[in-house]
Formats: structure tokens, C-alpha cells, sequence
């Protein structure tokens, strides 16, 4: 009995700490099956969970952090396709830049909010979410299951990433297709930071993504920018963290794990993951290449 | 006169970098030129303050070689960070636990192995690029996560340090270290600043010679160039991938030198302010020129440590707000194609 009991934890466990990742997946998704490599999604993520948790505690509801966590999320992405889009930077550096940005942002703006670096003061019980944003991020899930390959935004939007110059000569902007991608992207990358400071915690604290942006960009390319598989790889990272969490402590043969050895887990799965997997040939044809 | 040109316009997106960084400080009520004047007054105000700059100088230059060189091979190394820690780390362990080396092998014997242990953090992304595809991004992210938590373990769970309570090794033998024959540190005393400098500055030079006056060098910029092209000449850009990886994992692994032997004596968990990703914004500020790193890394160094001193002389600015200037200076720099872009359209 005792077995189920851990087992049925752990699934539960599993689920739950998809979320976050499922929505940054499903985040880098829209900016990459559009063309535009996505590293900023860490960055993306840590907005995100700061915003919902500021704006969560302000207004005591988990939804208003939500929605504010949408907003921040759309306003990260705008300033991230001002830059690969209009100015053409390079993606991978200008990803990496807005990621230090956010980190240098957040503490600058919780010292002027709160008088500490640290982390923001918790939301009480009742103003949390218990089960919401997994049901929202199964939703996302099945809708850009069905929305990306049957209805035509969908088929712009994989254009974009294929084959641009198509998307031109038949009147689209593919530069608007690209916009408009990127700004989603920030927006579910945010929800999956207002899942990890609303749901799985109480508050914002520094770092809380731990480079769950990257995780979510891995289980992508593990999952062939497809949203039903890259989802089936956050569940796989998820359930390692579990366990990760669940062995902390334990004991094997009267010899305790180390708990750094325990935590890195997480990690040396995903290269494990990253590296089992040829992800070259998978990838949309025009990722990472600007409009001319 | 190219190259001149091209440091300007590198030089103007510094400058536009910093100006939008300081004028985010008016949200904190501050005013944007006093905090330039902090900044400046405390990179360089004092022998103390420089010589502090100037020690931070040195891990920076390593660390912009090592992403500059990483580049050049069409790579971005953000692994750096991971790899000077294990570099540290072994460095101090072979400091730790083999106190019968005599002193002028012992130094030589340390660094090498920390070098060794930079270099293997860099030829596993390097690898699995290469022969696997998987995203060097990606990859060296990871490897900088496991590297924080095995150099913790085996910080305080092999060699502790038995007198203090804080995260940090064992000091080193005192035949590990050089102080006696250092030149820089006599000029700055009380600071970490020490010989090692003039170590970065010969290395800078050797890796601007190897990328620009030898074969080897040109095949792997080649390689950064145009992977298929230099194929095609016969050039394998999977084993020049592996090689710069691993050679930049090395060059972050120096770091070793100026922070276990030359300053600290030990290592200390958490010693670096992030110098691997620091590293980004000098090699891009470099244009990826390993002569260029030097006076980068400086200009870094000197913004780091002035806005390390915000926290104590502004009641609102913390040192954060380093990152944020870092993150600008990039973003400055990156968008240059921009301007290139619309040039070239022009004609």
C-alpha cells in the first residue's frame, strides 16, 4: 500500500511541477516554430513570477498576478522582437542579454518596492492557486495542438519558421507573423513564472526558475517542436525533479546522498536528454535566420 | 582603418548602453550623472580602488578570451562560468592535498590540473555539439548548475576548510603560491590585484597571434565562418568545434591563477560575480579580438567594481544594477548589425 502512496505522490508531484515548464515550452514553441530563437524564455520566466507575485499580493488574487504576469509577459516580448526583428541583433546574444537584464531588473525594482533584494513577502493560502494553471496548461497544450496545424494563424506562423519568402509573396508580413509570436511567447513563458511564484510557491524569490527557461527550450528541441511531445518532455523532466525532491535525505545502505549530487539531477538529465537526441534536421528551416 | 571604425561604433554602443543603464536610475530617484560619477570615482578613484579594478581585470580578460575564442569557431560559450569554478576548485584541491610538491613545480602543477578541469567542462558541450547537434547553450547552461553543486560538495565535504564556518577549501601550501615574486601586488597593497595580470595580457597575445598567424588558427575561424565552406577546403569543423570548446573552457579555467594562487589561497564558494558571464560583454565589446579583450575587460572591471559600491553609497541602487548596465553594453553592441543593415541598403 505504502508503494501506491509514494507512487501516487510522486505522479502528482510530477504534474504539478510540469506546469511551469509545459508553459515555457509551449512559450518558446511560438517563437521558434515563427523562426526566432528563443533563449530569453529563463528571463521571460523570472518576469513573469515576479510580476504575478507583486501584483498577486497587491491585490490579494492569484488571478490579477495572472493577468499582470500577461501583460509583463507581452512587454518582454515586444522589447525582445524590437531587437531580433527590427534591429536585427543577434538572437542568441540579445536572448542572453535580456535574461541579465531581468536579473539586474528584478532586484533593482523589489529594492524600490519592498527596501530588500530578497524575496517578495508571501501570499496568504487562500490568494494561491491549488490546481488552475495546470488545467490552463493542459488547455494551452490542446489548443496549440489544434490551433498551430488546422487553423490559419497556425499555418502563418509555421510559414514564418519554414519559409518566410512563401509567407511574403502571398501578401503576409512574415515580420508581423513574427511579432505577434514572440509577444505569446512571452506571454506563456510569463504564466509559467506565475506558476512557479503563485502555484508551486508562495512568493517571488531571486533566481526561482533555476534554469527552468533552458529546461523547457531542451524538452522543445527533445520534443521536435511539437507542442504534444515537448510537453511529454517537460512530464519527463518533471518526474526527474521529483524524484530529485523526494530523494533529498534519503538514505542508501546507511549512507545518505549528497544533496548537491541529488540536485543536479535535473540537469545532467537534460544533457543526457539534449544529447541522445539529433535535434539538427528537426528544426524549423528558417529558425534563427532575420527577414531581409 | 576598418578595424578602427568597427571599435568606434563598438565604443558608441558602450556608450549608448551606459546612458540608458544610468537613466533607468531615475526610477530610483536618483540622479543618473551623480551615480557616473560614483561609478567612476570608485573603478579608479584611489590606488585601493583601482588596484580592485585591476583585480577584477584579470579574471575578466580570461573569460573574455575564453567566449571570444569560442566565437570565433561560431560557438557561444556561456559555460564559462561553470568552467572557472571547477577550474578553481581543482586547482585548490591539488593545493589541499598534496603539500609535498616543491615550490616552483608546485604552482605549475596546480594550475595545470585546474586548466585540465576547465578544459574537460568545455570539450563535453564542445563534443556534443559537434558530433550530436545538441545546442551548446543549452549544454554549457547545464554544465555551469552541475558545476556549482559538485564543487559545493566537495568544497565542504572533502576539503573544508577546519577553521571557519564559511562555504570555503583549505588554504593552499604556501609553496602554491607566488606572492613573494609578485610585482603587481607590491604595488597595491591590501588589494587581490597580483602578477597574474601580466599573465592574461601574454595570453591575450598568444591567442591573437595562434587565431591570426597560425594555420590552426585560421582553419578554426574559418570554421566560425563558414562550417560548410571550410569543409569543403578539407577543414573538419567537428574537430576545430571540440578544440575551441575545450580551449575555451581552458582559458576560463586560468581564472584559477589569479583567484586560488595569486589572491585567496583557497576557494571560496560563490568568489565570482558571474566573471563567465561578465565575459560575454567584453568579448562582444572585443569583436571577438583577443587583443580587443584587454582594454574590454578593463572598461567591465571598472563598471563592476563602481557598481559594487553603489550598495554603499546610494540608499536605492544595489550592486544588481551591474547586470543591468552588462545587459544594455550587450544590447548595444549586438544591435551594430542594425546599422550595417541599413547602410548597406542605402547604397
Amino acid at each position: 500500500m505504502e508503494f501506491f502512496a509514494v507512487l501516487f505522490a510522486l505522479l502528482f508531484a510530477t504534474l504539478r511541477l510540469a506546469t511551469p515548464l509545459i508553459f515555457a515550452s509551449m512559450g518558446g514553441l511560438m517563437s521558434e516554430r515563427s523562426g526566432v530563437v528563443n533563449i530569453a524564455l529563463e528571463g521571460f520566466m523570472l518576469i513573469g513570477a515576479f510580476t504575478a507575485a507583486v501584483l498577486g499580493l497587491q491585490f490579494e488574487s492569484a488571478w490579477v498576478g495572472l493577468i499582470a504576469a500577461t501583460f509583463a509577459g507581452a512587454l518582454i516580448g515586444a522589447v525582445y522582437a524590437l531587437f531580433v526583428i527590427e534591429l536585427k541583433a543577434d538572437q542568441i546574444i540579445s536572448g542572453m542579454a535580456l535574461n541579465l537584464l531581468v536579473m539586474g531588473l528584478i532586484p533593482f525594482l523589489t529594492k524600490i518596492i519592498f527596501n530588500s533584494t530578497g524575496s517578495t513577502p508571501p501570499l496568504q493560502a487562500q490568494d494561491r492557486f491549488t490546481f488552475e494553471p495546470l488545467v490552463l496548461a493542459i488547455v494551452l497544450v490542446i489548443t496549440l495542438l489544434w490551433g498551430l496545424y488546422q487553423t490559419r494563424g497556425g499555418l502563418w506562423l509555421l510559414f514564418a519558421g519554414e519559409h518566410p519568402e512563401a509567407l511574403i509573396s502571398s501578401g503576409i508580413s512574415a515580420r508581423k507573423v513574427r511579432w505577434v509570436a514572440v509577444m505569446f511567447s512571452g506571454v506563456f513563458a510569463a504564466w509559467g513564472g506565475a506558476s512557479l511564484s503563485l502555484y508551486l510557491s508562495s512568493s517571488y524569490s531571486p533566481l526561482m526558475s533555476g534554469g527552468r527557461g533552458y529546461m523547457a527550450l531542451a524538452a522543445l528541441i527533445f520534443g521536435r517542436w511539437h507542442p504534444g511531445f515537448a510537453a511529454a518532455a517537460c512530464l519527463l523532466f518533471a518526474f526527474v525533479e521529483a524524484i530529485q525532491i523526494r530523494l533529498q535525505g534519503v538514505k542508501v545502505w546507511n549512507y545518505e546522498i549528497p544533496v548537491q549530487f541529488v540536485q543536479i539531477l535535473p540537469y545532467v538529465v537534460t544533457i543526457v536528454v539534449v544529447a541522445g537526441f539529433m535535434g539538427r534536421n528537426q528544426a524549423p528551416k528558417a529558425l534563427g535566420r532575420p527577414l531581409h | 582603418m576598418r578595424d578602427g571604425r568597427c571599435y568606434l561604433k563598438r565604443l558608441l554602443g558602450f556608450v549608448l548602453g551606459l546612458t540608458l543603464a544610468l537613466l533607468l536610475t531615475l526610477l530610483a530617484g536618483e540622479n543618473p550623472f551623480n551615480i557616473l560619477m560614483i561609478l567612476v570615482r570608485s573603478a579608479v578613484g584611489t590606488n585601493y580602488d583601482f588596484g580592485l579594478t585591476l583585480s577584477y581585470t584579470t579574471p575578466l580578460i580570461f573569460c573574455g578570451l575564453s567566449v571570444a575564442l569560442a566565437f570565433q569557431a561560431g560557438l557561444f560559450n556561456i559555460g564559462g562560468e561553470g568552467q572557472l569554478q571547477v577550474a578553481a576548485l581543482t586547482t585548490a584541491a591539488v593545493g589541499v592535498l598534496c603539500p609535498q610538491i616543491p615550490f616552483p613545480l608546485a604552482p605549475l602543477v596546480a594550475l595545470a590540473a585546474g586548466v585540465l578541469a576547465g578544459a574537460l567542462w568545455g570539450f563535453v558541450p564542445g563534443f556534443l555539439k559537434a558530433y550530436r547537434g545538441s545546442h551548446e547553450v543549452i549544454v554549457t547552461i547545464m554544465m555551469n548548475f552541475i558545476a556549482a553543486g559538485v564543487t559545493s560538495w566537495v568544497t565542504l565535504e572533502l576539503i573544508p576548510n577546519p577553521n571557519s564556518q564559511n562555504p570555503e577549501s583549505a588554504m593552499v601550501g604556501s609553496q602554491y603560491r607566488f606572492a613573494e615574486y609578485d610585482l603587481i601586488a607590491r604595488y597595491f597593497p591590501d588589494t587581490p590585484a597580483n602578477a597574474s595580470l601580466g599573465f592574461a595580457v601574454v595570453l591575450a597575445i598568444l591567442l591573437w597571434i595562434f587565431l591570426w598567424r597560425t594555420r590552426p588558427g585560421f582553419e578554426l575561424r574559418a570554421v566560425g565562418l563558414n562550417p560548410e565552406a571550410a569543409e569543403r577546403a578539407g577543414i573538419s569543423s567537428k574537430k576545430f568545434r571540440v578544440l575551441a570548446m575545450a580551449g575555451a573552457g581552458a582559458l576560463a579555467g586560468f581564472v584559477a591563477l589569479s583567484e586560488v594562487l595569486g589572491s585567496a589561497g583557497q576557494y571560496r564558494v560563490g568568489f565570482s560575480p558571474e566573471y563567465g558571464f561578465i565575459g560575454i560583454a567584453v568579448a562582444l565589446l572585443a569583436n571577438n579580438n583577443p587583443l580587443g579583450v584587454l582594454p574590454a575587460a578593463f572598461l567591465m572591471a571598472a563598471l563592476h567594481k563602481g557598481a559594487t559600491d553603489l550598495d554603499l553609497e546610494t540608499s536605492t541602487v544595489t550592486r544588481d544594477f551591474s547586470k543591468i548596465i552588462q545587459a544594455f553594453v550587450i544590447l548595444g553592441v549586438a544591435t551594430q548589425a542594425y546599422w550595417e543593415h541599413r547602410k548597406r541598403r542605402k547604397k
